[in-house]
């Protein structure tokens, strides 16, 4: 509470006043002998409190005095004090209080709100993200169905033209083999009748013509 | 006459008054009884006249006053002893502004005088002692035997308890009266060795003079320190008397 070495500083320095009054104190009581008698003077003049001798302090003629008008300074103060003062400072301070409490709810609740608001637009934006998320997914798989499926018509459709086309190769080649002979039968002919003189008869030709294709084959 | 260190301690007539035979003139001792009342009544009336939400300097001061002797009450006498808190605090502000108001020169310290410290130190006594036989009547007179000590202490140990019970108003009202005395003393003698000085060796005297000037302005500022620690200090003895009224230990 009161630092032990302060104490001591402060005994010692009461320990010097007193030396130094009691020193330095003395000459001035006894070289004014001029102002003693002026002193005395004015003890007669006025009625007992003004006493010169000694400590004031243990002049018991100011006691009453004292002790009186500290009852009554005292006395008003407290009442003051108590009624008027304290209960001034304490409004104002409770006041305060209550305004920086308030506050601070207020603060508080409009956080709350806040966080609330920010609580739900994450999710909105949660929400909105996946469903994004998903019409992208079925889209694409709508678009690869789709895609598969056309890939799988074009497929069909060129595996029917090149069926169609080897049928139509076929043909013409069936065609052209028919015409191969036509034309060799009669080539034939002609070369026989040329060089034997002779007209071999048609069915002699054709066999010879076959044969001779089958041997080619 | 002016290097009488004692002669600021005397007790001035200002308005002579008598009542049944008692001389209960107003002398300079109870004007500055009366600043001091008017000072702090006015700190606190004036500091709180425009009750600000964010203080002024006066009500910064007021709040400042009042929350420091506030948080002494609660910290050293308790919770309990709320009710005394408006008792502390005049205790605390009168003690303090008539400290203050005496280190300002060609003024008067009540403080200085024994029989108003001790008078204020009564008044402690009486209440510490009536609060303490209100709340544990009979039971209060435990209090002068310590708990736990053996029986055959008592003969010893009760005269010692009731001795030093009895001596706490003595120990409050001449460490604050002794304090406050002796430090205007010292400033007085300092400052009445320059005037010496001056009178006993002219020209060199003005020189060395200015030596205990110097001490006295060191002096000054430890004697504001120790008016502020005096009031704390009664204020804080105080506070622990209404602990131990209330608690019994």
């Amino acid at each position: 509470m009161v630092n032990p070495r302060l104490m001591v500083w402060l005994k010692g320095l009461a320990a010097a006043a007193v030396l130094t009054v009691a020193l330095g104190g003395t000459p001035s009581f006894a070289q004014s002998g001029e102002e003693a008698a002026h002193a005395t003077d004015s003890v007669e003049q006025e009625a007992g409190v003004h006493e010169e001798k000694g400590l004031p302090q243990l002049n018991t003629k100011t006691f009453a005095s004292q002790i009186f008008w500290l009852a009554i300074t005292f006395g008003t103060l407290y009442v003051l004090v108590a009624k008027v003062g304290l209960p001034r400072v304490g409004a104002v301070l409770e006041a305060r209080e209550a305004k920086i409490s308030g506050d601070l709810d207020k603060a508080t609740a409009l956080k709350a709100e806040t966080d609330a608001i920010v609580a739900a637009y994450e999710k909105a934006v949660a929400e909105a993200r996946a469903s994004a998320h998903k019409l992208l997914n079925e889209t694409a798989a709508t678009a690869d169905a789709a895609a598969a499926q056309r890939t799988a018509d074009v497929v069909a459709g060129l595996a029917a033209k090149q069926k169609e086309a080897e049928a139509r190769i076929e043909g013409q080649k069936q065609t052209a083999l028919a015409n191969v002979r036509a034309v060799a039968a009669e080539a034939a002919g002609a070369a026989v009748a040329k060089l034997a003189g002779i007209e071999p008869d048609q069915a002699g030709v054709d066999g010879a013509v076959d044969a001779a294709l089958k041997e080619r084959a | 006459m002016a290097t009488d260190p004692l002669h600021q301690f005397r007790i001035e007539q200002i308005v002579p008054l008598h009542l049944a035979g008692h001389d209960i003139s107003f002398t300079n001792s109870s004007l500055y009884m009366v600043v001091a009342a008017v000072l702090v009544t006015g700190l606190l009336v004036a500091g709180t006249a425009s009750r600000a939400l964010v203080p002024g300097r006066l009500q910064s001061v007021a709040e400042l006053l009042y929350e420091f002797v506030s948080g002494m009450v609660r910290d050293n006498a308790g919770t309990q002893a709320r009710p005394y808190f408006p008792l502390v605090f005049s205790i605390f502000a009168f003690v303090l502004f008539g400290n203050m108001i005496g280190m300002v020169p060609g003024t008067f310290t009540f403080t200085s005088h024994i029989i108003v410290t001790f008078t204020l130190a009564a008044l402690v006594f009486v209440f510490v002692t009536l609060v303490a036989l209100i709340r544990h009547g009979f039971h209060f007179f435990s209090f002068f035997f310590p708990s736990g000590a053996p029986i055959a202490l008592a003969p010893i140990l009760i005269p010692i308890e009731i001795i030093s019970y009895l001596m706490r108003p003595v120990s409050l009202s001449i460490r604050l009266f002794a304090n406050m005395m002796a430090g205007h003393t010292m400033l007085k003698v300092f400052a009445g060795f320059t005037i010496t000085m001056i009178g006993a060796l002219g020209a060199v005297g003005w020189l060395a003079g200015a030596v205990p000037v110097a001490i006295n302005v060191a002096l000054i500022g430890f004697e504001i320190m120790v008016a502020f620690l005096q009031a704390y200090v009664f204020t804080i003895l105080t506070c622990l008397y209404i602990r131990d009224a209330i608690e019994l230990h």
